[in-house]
């Protein structure tokens, strides 16, 4: 009698809650395979990118000449810098977040409501950064023209440096203008036309002789080919289509749409999961100047967020290298 | 909830006297990394553009260092270093197995998609 008692008891203990396997709470551990699913989303992302890129090996865009820009630097070319800042800011906000942790296994809430107070803002920072570039790169600098078979023409000057459209496109009289829901077609419309028209840009080219087309084909040295001047007039006339300024899900002036369609997708899930980072982190960051987890006697849930936000910044080292870097 | 941190890095070879200071020592550490890798993504030097396995040394490179970026996130920002063994085996392992597959069959395939576009007759650009 006494010993089956003392079995329902144990039962009871292994059964009824408040068991901790492998000496983790139980948000913490749901937490740990949150990230774990979340972690495999992720690398579903970056692997496709990786197969595309491997199957157009040879025409993919080259990183470094597409993000160049720095706020406050117009017209100058520094790659790398403002994601290496970026990078560093999100660095910078998981240590704080940290200490803040730490801080919290100390029960010190002044402390904690300090740090908390820092990775939220080191969080607006880098999505506010991320925001920027998206500006930046939906903008595009230099414009292009996309062929028939949806390939993408550059132009450069004879040493090579690239040329905007704007620089010699030769504007003439146009007739075309945007169709509206009001006329033409009703209740259909289209985007903003381009700028310029093709045929200006055609016209510029011809009235340049020091201009020439580059292409997507990467050549053995792991630079862009550039056409003859020959060779340039006969793809411009033969096959160029549109004109193409900046990027967005359909065309992207730098190289093939793949390239803008999975930097939108890929940074954009990284930034939506900074963004809900940064909210969650405001919730409990009130919640500590409230005293809830003073009151609870245990700063676990700072805890538990910041592995959230430790795998954020987990994410953009991925993001970082397989983007920018490779 | 006990908090015994454990408190050397780079296998005993930096120790640290407070888990605060542990937690700098790891920022200097990534800030390195991180510099080692901008630098090297805007000289690339030429010496490091050979292939090996199919992909160029500096690439190799990079990743390797992004793995031991990850690496430091996830033992001392995340604390797996002071978790049991059998929950790191449960995240790590399975994490580790699952994505190395799915890179393995997509690269796979995207280089299988390359040959066909380049060496079979197929004319895409017209």
């Amino acid at each position: 009698m006494d010993s089956t008692v003392v079995t329902t008891e144990a039962e009871n203990k292994v059964w009824g809650g408040g068991n901790e396997p492998m000496r983790a709470s139980y948000g913490k551990m749901m937490m740990w395979f949150f990230i774990v699913s979340d972690a495999l989303t992720f690398s579903g992302f970056l692997a496709s990118y990786g197969f595309s890129r491997f199957k157009f090996i040879d025409s993919w865009p080259i990183a470094d000449e597409v993000f160049t820009h720095v706020p406050f630097l117009h017209g100058q070319e520094h790659p790398m810098i403002y994601v290496a800042f970026m990078t560093f800011i999100l660095i910078m906000s998981s240590v704080t977040m940290v200490l803040a942790v730490d801080a919290g296994h100390h029960m010190n809430k002044a402390k904690v409501t300090l740090y908390m107070f820092l990775t939220i803002i080191g969080g607006a920072i880098f999505v506010g950064s991320q925001a920027w570039e998206w500006a930046t790169f939906i903008k595009g600098d230099y414009g292009a023209i996309q062929t028939k078979g949806g390939n993408i023409l550059q132009f450069v000057n004879t040493e090579g440096h690239r040329v905007a459209l704007g620089d010699f496109a030769v504007v003439g009289e146009r007739d075309r203008v945007q169709h509206e829901r009001k006329n033409g077609l009703w209740f259909t419309s289209e985007s903003a036309l381009p700028t310029y028209t093709l045929q200006e840009v055609v016209a510029g080219f011809e009235a340049n002789p020091d201009l020439l087309v580059r292409t997507q084909v990467i050549n053995e040295h792991g630079h862009k080919t550039v056409l003859s001047r020959s060779e340039s007039l006969k793809q411009l006339k033969n096959n160029g289509l549109h004109v193409v300024e900046g990027a967005n899900l359909h065309v992207n002036e730098y190289g093939t749409p793949l390239f803008a369609d999975f930097f939108f997708f890929i940074t954009g899930f990284h930034g939506f999961h900074v963004f809900s980072g940064v909210v969650i982190n405001i919730i409990i960051f009130f919640n500590v100047i409230l005293g809830t987890y003073e009151r609870r006697g245990s700063y676990e849930m700072v805890e538990k967020v910041g592995l959230y936000w430790h795998f954020v910044d987990l994410v953009w080292v991925f993001v970082f290298t397989f983007f920018y870097l490779v | 909830m006990a908090h015994a941190h454990k408190l050397s890095i780079l296998r005993g070879t930096v120790k640290f006297k407070s888990n605060t200071q542990k937690i700098w020592g790891v920022l200097i550490l990534l800030t390195i990394v991180t510099a080692i890798e901008v630098i090297l993504g805007i000289y690339k030097p030429e010496v490091l553009m050979g292939h090996i396995l199919g992909m160029k040394i500096l690439n190799w490179i990079f990743i390797i260092l992004t793995i031991v970026k990850a690496y430091y996130i996830t033992w001392d920002f995340m604390h797996m270093r002071d978790e049991t063994a059998s929950l790191r085996r449960m995240v790590v392992w399975t994490a580790v197995f699952l994505i190395l597959y799915l890179i393995f069959i997509l690269l796979q395939e995207g280089g299988y998609v390359e040959e066909v576009y380049s060496s079979g007759f197929i004319k895409f650009d017209f």
